[in-house]
């Protein structure tokens, strides 16, 4: 089936500077009540950008009701995605609009869920990080998957970061692990018959 | 070679490897529940394919299910279409279901070990995080996320790469009123929250050996709130017991011969970690956490951090967490004012649990003011605690015995604490709204929660037994 392929994003992107995002802030779990992958992004970080769960009340203060950050990548601080293993969260994330996710660190089961819906995870340094915090709203990202590179344009600064070389081949080709492991049938039912 | 535990398993499960990229892994034993599995039945059915090993899968209703009037239809809307679609999904694809109204239903993590399903040597995943449980028997254990549910389903394995390795030791007694979720929480307060991000984890020392099979578990389910890919614990005597004459525990000469087996599981002594801590029981207290993250917490006679005395990880979010706690640097939180108590979820809602709470609460009563839900982990659980009473002693002190499920821990169902309000839960989550829109959630022991509905406020249990 494949998803959408991945290789230079370039935009502005909306600061989350906030340790230790669980998944429960993502996607609360009362959202979590759909059977398709459809339309969680309108319940994106829904308790941080609403008071009393209403609509008609965007807190203020929540970056993602603050018109003057936009953009299709979302910056947040270290230990992104922590807590439940709900995909949901990615969904959200990738339903909203954002196509990449920079941190200084991922949770494991967030970072394999993103990669699996097309949402590139951006591993950076705690140093970089901060000077992309440190950018204005008008600020542009760019972030190259061949290269392996993430530019902040506005001052050419860069930084290369790891992904598996694995995943990299299916991020750019939009490739899904499923069809790997459905075209390695007969090895599994091999190994079925000695174990 | 010397090998470690997880490497031991890891190896007999490879498939085949990519070069340079990951291992095709192979997944002994796959638990679903409504939440995290219509979509990947959905995914089965455009490709038009079936459910390759049904006979290794195992389905039950748990995170969305009431916890009061079970017989009833669900009344909430979509809890019942994702409960229905289980049920449907299961009827098509050959999956056996202990859904609501079964005998074996509960609470997944809870079910599969009491069932004898879990064994050690095994592989397990389950969109859950907290299928880390489940390494309590020395099995890899671990959640996944619903694309990879549907890979399983489809091919029963998956593209893994291997952690990096840890083992955390806990050597020594335990003092009087600590139990193994203040050895977890002490734990998680020492490493933080992300202290095992990219590790498998294998707890070790003569503490943990200590344990019984469900004060085991414990400690595994949370290994996921250190950011651990999966935790795990060496099968000895006590494991084979515990497993030895449940329902699907192999029998007769099959029992024999997977004993053989697990007996060689355990890391061999110069087998080397990438990374090893090494904790003193006898430094440890009844634990409870003040923050949004369940590495914040303190001894119950320590108080609240300041932003001096805190660690550099917790350092930055602390007055965000704080005041979402309705809590204050350096005050005490023994004494603080509770308002619920939530015994249950697949941290703390075992027999052993229940067992733990009503002996420390028969001939107690609970304080007026507070309300108190206990929610057993399965229907095996709740049919024990009746035969032993426990039920009778629960009434007896006000507390509310509910139906099994996942419950308050997550607030999916009706269980929720309101805003504002203080749970002190023997749950694993204290993130915010994670009990319901801003409850305000003190993650404990059974035995500190249980003091807690005693006296209304958080108490150190140690001053109330004997």
């Amino acid at each position: 089936m494949g998803k959408a392929k991945v290789d230079i994003i370039k935009s502005r992107f909306v600061p989350l500077n906030m340790e230790n995002v669980d998944t429960d802030q993502i996607i609360p779990a009362r959202f979590l009540k759909a059977t398709t992958r459809d339309g969680f992004g309108k319940n994106l970080f829904r308790d941080w950008r609403y008071e009393n769960d209403d609509e008609a009340k965007p807190k203020a203060d929540f970056v993602l009701n603050n018109k003057n950050f936009t953009g299709s990548i979302l910056v947040a601080a270290k230990n992104f995605g922590c807590g439940s293993s709900r995909e949901h969260a990615a969904w959200a994330i990738d339903d909203y609009g954002f196509r990449a996710v920079v941190s200084s660190f991922f949770a494991d089961i967030f970072k394999n869920n993103a990669l699996n819906n097309g949402l590139l995870p951006v591993t950076v340094s705690e140093d970089f990080l901060q000077k992309i915090f440190e950018q204005g709203n008008e600020a542009t990202l760019t972030i190259n998957l061949t290269e392996q590179k993430i530019t902040i344009d506005t001052t050419g600064e860069s930084e290369s970061f790891e992904i598996n070389s694995y995943k990299k081949t299916c991020m750019l080709n939009g490739y899904d692990d499923i069809d790997y492991l459905l075209s390695s049938k007969e090895d599994i039912l091999a190994f079925e018959t000695t174990h | 070679m010397s090998k470690t535990l997880f490497e031991k398993i890891w190896e007999k499960h490879i498939v085949k490897t990519i070069e340079d990229g990951p291992s095709v892994l192979y997944i002994d034993t796959h638990f679903i529940h409504e939440v995290t599995s219509p979509q990947a039945f959905n995914g089965l059915n455009k490709r038009g394919i079936k459910v390759f090993r049904p006979k290794q899968t195992v389905a039950t209703a748990d995170h969305n299910v009431p916890t009061l009037n079970q017989h009833l239809p669900i009344k909430e809307e979509l809890s019942r279409m994702q409960v229905d679609a289980l049920i449907k999904n299961c009827a098509e694809h050959g999956v056996e279901l202990y859904g609501l109204g079964h005998p074996f239903q509960g609470i997944v993590h809870v079910i599969g070990p009491e069932l004898g399903i879990t064994q050690p040597g095994m592989t397990i995943v389950c969109g859950d995080s907290h299928t880390s449980t489940h390494g309590a028997f020395g099995a890899i254990a671990f959640g996944i996320g619903t694309s990879e549910v549907e890979m399983v389903l489809a091919t029963q394995c998956l593209l893994q790469t291997k952690p990096k390795l840890m083992r955390i030791n806990v050597d020594g007694e335990l003092n009087k009123g600590v139990v193994s979720k203040d050895i977890v929480l002490y734990i998680l307060s020492k490493i933080s929250a992300s202290g095992a991000t990219g590790y498998a984890v294998e707890f070790a020392g003569s503490a943990i050996r200590s344990l019984s099979m469900e004060a085991r578990m414990t400690i595994c389910n949370m290994s996921i709130e250190m950011g651990g890919r999966c935790g795990l614990i060496a099968p000895d005597e006590i494991t084979f017991n515990y497993i030895k004459g449940r329902e699907f525990a192999p029998k007769g000469a099959e029992w024999e011969s997977k004993l053989a087996g697990w007996k060689q599981l355990h890391t061999d002594s110069d087998a080397a970690f990438d990374k090893e801590y090494y904790f003193d029981a006898a430094d440890i207290q009844p634990m409870i956490t003040y923050g949004t993250n369940p590495g914040m917490g303190i001894g119950i006679t320590e108080n609240i951090p300041t932003t001096e005395t805190i660690n550099d990880t917790d350092r930055s979010g602390l007055s965000k967490s704080l005041a979402y706690m309705g809590l204050h640097q350096g005050e005490a939180i023994k004494g603080h004012k509770v308002d619920y108590v939530f015994i249950g979820s697949c941290t703390n809602s075992r027999i052993e649990d229940l067992r733990m709470v009503a002996s420390f609460v028969k001939g107690k009563h609970k304080a007026d003011d507070v309300e108190v839900w206990i929610v057993p982990g399965s229907k095996q659980v709740e049919k024990q605690a009746k035969e032993e009473g426990i039920d009778k002693i629960f009434e007896a002190a006000g507390f509310m015995l509910r139906q099994p499920g996942c419950s308050a821990c997550l607030g999916m169902n009706e269980d929720k604490i309101p805003a504002g309000k203080y749970c002190i839960s023997t749950s694993n989550r204290n993130f915010e709204g994670r009990q319901g829109a801003g409850a305000r959630t003190l993650l404990a022991s059974p035995l500190t929660a249980a003091a807690a509905a005693i006296t209304g406020v958080v108490t150190d249990v140690r001053e109330l037994l004997n």
